[in-house]
């Protein structure tokens, strides 16, 4: 039951980490970064034209948010990022999972899991948009293919550490194999799925955006690489801070879901 | 007595393949259990107890020989017998009392049927107040005790116990042994119990079966003569001591002459 995820914290560890000395800090360095950014704009010692000013962004945000635009590019790419992350998580896991069926078949299909998830599967994006289309469903399998790998790893690692014992406790109950699935197989294996969530979100969030940057009409990537060609750069930094805070909730969403799977599936934990 | 035996094992032989050949790990072993009998099996480590014990599950079929429960073969029908072993088993997401009823609900037995036999047999052998805890919250005996009765719920009439106390605190250990004779009298089960301890084994059994080094035979088999219910004070009888004396030479030579083919 180690691989939840999160690394082991102590009591201790946990106190710290809420005690507000370290809340004041971390909100104390960003503030003064981002008065430091302002500040250096204003003042000339990095170039407004690359960097912009956080004053800049925020205005250029306000603007499009009021066009309307801001708001649908962020659900266009963040339908796309969890649509893609929920369908490759649930085949991922599903195939990770049926390979406790059979050792041969896992045995056989290892090496191409490695492989495959070597490839860069972002270079595929080109050929994805040829066969997709430039719409929606491009950008799903993409944001799919970047989940399905690992998701399936993270499953066929848990499948392999289930506990033999368990195995033949449950056999000897005269449990069949599907039995022994179900109540054994995939209980033990839930820690490593949920333990890959996290990491999964960002490969689907990245696998989107690539999308979009290779050929969309909508999304913020897209909104960010139609900036960069007309030299709009405070956009482009609205771009890529909305993108920021997306990627935040969606994280924080996905380490919510985490402790309450854990909270069901890992009992070592209180 | 009535010829009639529960168990029958009949030349049972077990060879492991591995890349260097095979290895022997059971040979010809052959006893019976009368209905209601509790017999222990002692013998040095890696002798095939647990091979033994999985192939009468029905867990692992044997090169040669048969395992019959009421005159009927058990070879490749895993179900038939109650199995406990060393660690507890119990699923960590579960609860205890879902843990408990675990053989049952895999028979179909309704979950509240279930949990009715559940509860009171928790009441009787110390777990009451426990039944919705995970077992990550509970002791060691208390774990093993749960095991002991999600066994005992698989209503099979034949028990294999693995090393069940091995893992276990002197004190706490007394405390389940004194449970298991409970167990076994109340509900008229037959029990094969594999252990390390010849104390155990005398305290419990009315047969011990001494198995040799590998691959396991039957060296010796003998009967307990003493009374029931036991007492613990008859541990400290001049039949135990013998007893104990001729079962830990046994046991002794038997290691010595392991060590001495290791080595
Ligand atoms: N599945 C297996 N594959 C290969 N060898 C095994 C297997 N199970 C047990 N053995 C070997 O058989 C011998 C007996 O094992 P076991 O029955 O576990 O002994 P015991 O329970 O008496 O300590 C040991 O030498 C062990 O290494
Ligand atoms: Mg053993």
């Amino acid at each position: 039951m180690k691989a939840t995820g999160e690394t082991p914290s102590g009591v201790l560890d946990r106190r710290v980490r809420r005690s507000p000395a370290v809340q004041l800090w971390r909100w104390g360095i960003l503030l003064g970064l981002l008065i430091l950014w302002e500040a250096g704009a204003r003042l000339g010692w990095i170039d407004g034209f690359y960097f912009s000013s956080p004053a800049q962004i925020l205005q250029t945000a306000v603007v499009k948010w009021q066009q309307g635009n801001l708001w649908a590019d962020i659900v266009y790419t963040g339908a796309s990022t969890l649509l893609g992350f929920v369908l490759g998580t649930v085949a991922g896991s599903a195939v990770g999972l049926v390979f406790w069926f059979s050792r041969r078949v896992a045995l056989v299909s290892e090496p191409y899991l490695i492989v495959l998830n070597a490839l860069p599967k972002l270079a595929l994006a080109p050929v994805l948009v040829i066969l997709f289309g430039i719409g929606f469903p491009s950008k799903v399998v993409l944001a799919f293919l970047m989940t399905v790998v690992t998701a399936a790893i993270s499953a066929y690692g848990g499948v392999r550490s289930v506990d033999p014992a368990l195995e033949t406790l449950m056999f000897s109950l005269g449990a069949g194999r599907l039995r022994v699935f179900s109540h054994v197989v995939v209980p033990s294996a839930m820690p490593w799925i949920i333990s890959g969530l996290r990491v999964n979100i960002a490969l689907s969030m990245a696998g989107a955006i690539v999308g979009e940057f290779i050929a969309s009409d909508r999304g913020l990537g897209r909104m960010i690489v139609y900036a960069g060609t007309t030299f709009d750069l405070k956009l482009v930094w609205v771009g890529v801070v909305v993108l920021s805070l997306l990627s935040i909730v969606m994280y924080g969403s996905v380490v919510l879901l985490e402790k309450a799977l854990g909270k069901r599936w890992s009992a070592q934990r209180t | 007595m009535s010829g009639l035996s529960k168990v029958e094992v009949q030349g049972v032989t077990k060879a492991f393949g591995d890349v260097e050949g095979t290895v022997p790990a059971l040979e010809r072993i052959s006893f019976q259990v009368p209905a209601g009998g509790f017999t222990s099996l002692l013998g040095p480590s890696g002798c095939g107890k647990s091979t033994l014990f999985n192939i009468i599950a029905g867990l692992m079929r044997p090169d040669r020989g048969d395992v019959l429960l009421d005159g009927r073969s058990v070879i490749g029908k895993p179900g038939q017998v109650g199995y406990m072993l060393q660690k507890d088993l119990l699923l960590p997401w579960r609860s205890i009392q879902d843990n408990i009823i675990l053989g049952a609900r895999l028979r179909h037995v309704p979950v509240k049927d279930a949990l009715t036999q559940a509860r009171a047999l928790m009441e009787r052998y110390g777990l009451k107040g426990f039944e919705k805890r995970k077992p990550h919250e509970l002791s060691g005996g208390m774990r093993q005790r749960a095991a002991l009765l999600r066994t005992l719920l698989t209503e099979r009439e034949v028990l294999l116990l693995d090393e069940p106390f091995g893992a276990l605190d002197a004190l706490t250990r007394l405390q389940l042994q004194l449970g298991l004779t409970d167990v076994w009298q109340t509900f008229r089960k037959t029990i094969l119990l594999v252990t390390h301890d010849v104390e155990e084994a005398i305290f419990l059994s009315d047969e011990i079966l001494v198995l040799s080094r590998r691959p396991g035979r039957v060296r010796r088999q003998l009967t307990v003569p003493l009374p029931r219910p036991r007492t613990v004070d008859m541990l400290a009888s001049p039949e135990v001591m013998g007893l104990k004396k001729e079962l830990l030479e046994l046991l002794l030579k038997e290691e010595g002459s392991a060590n001495e083919s290791n080595g």
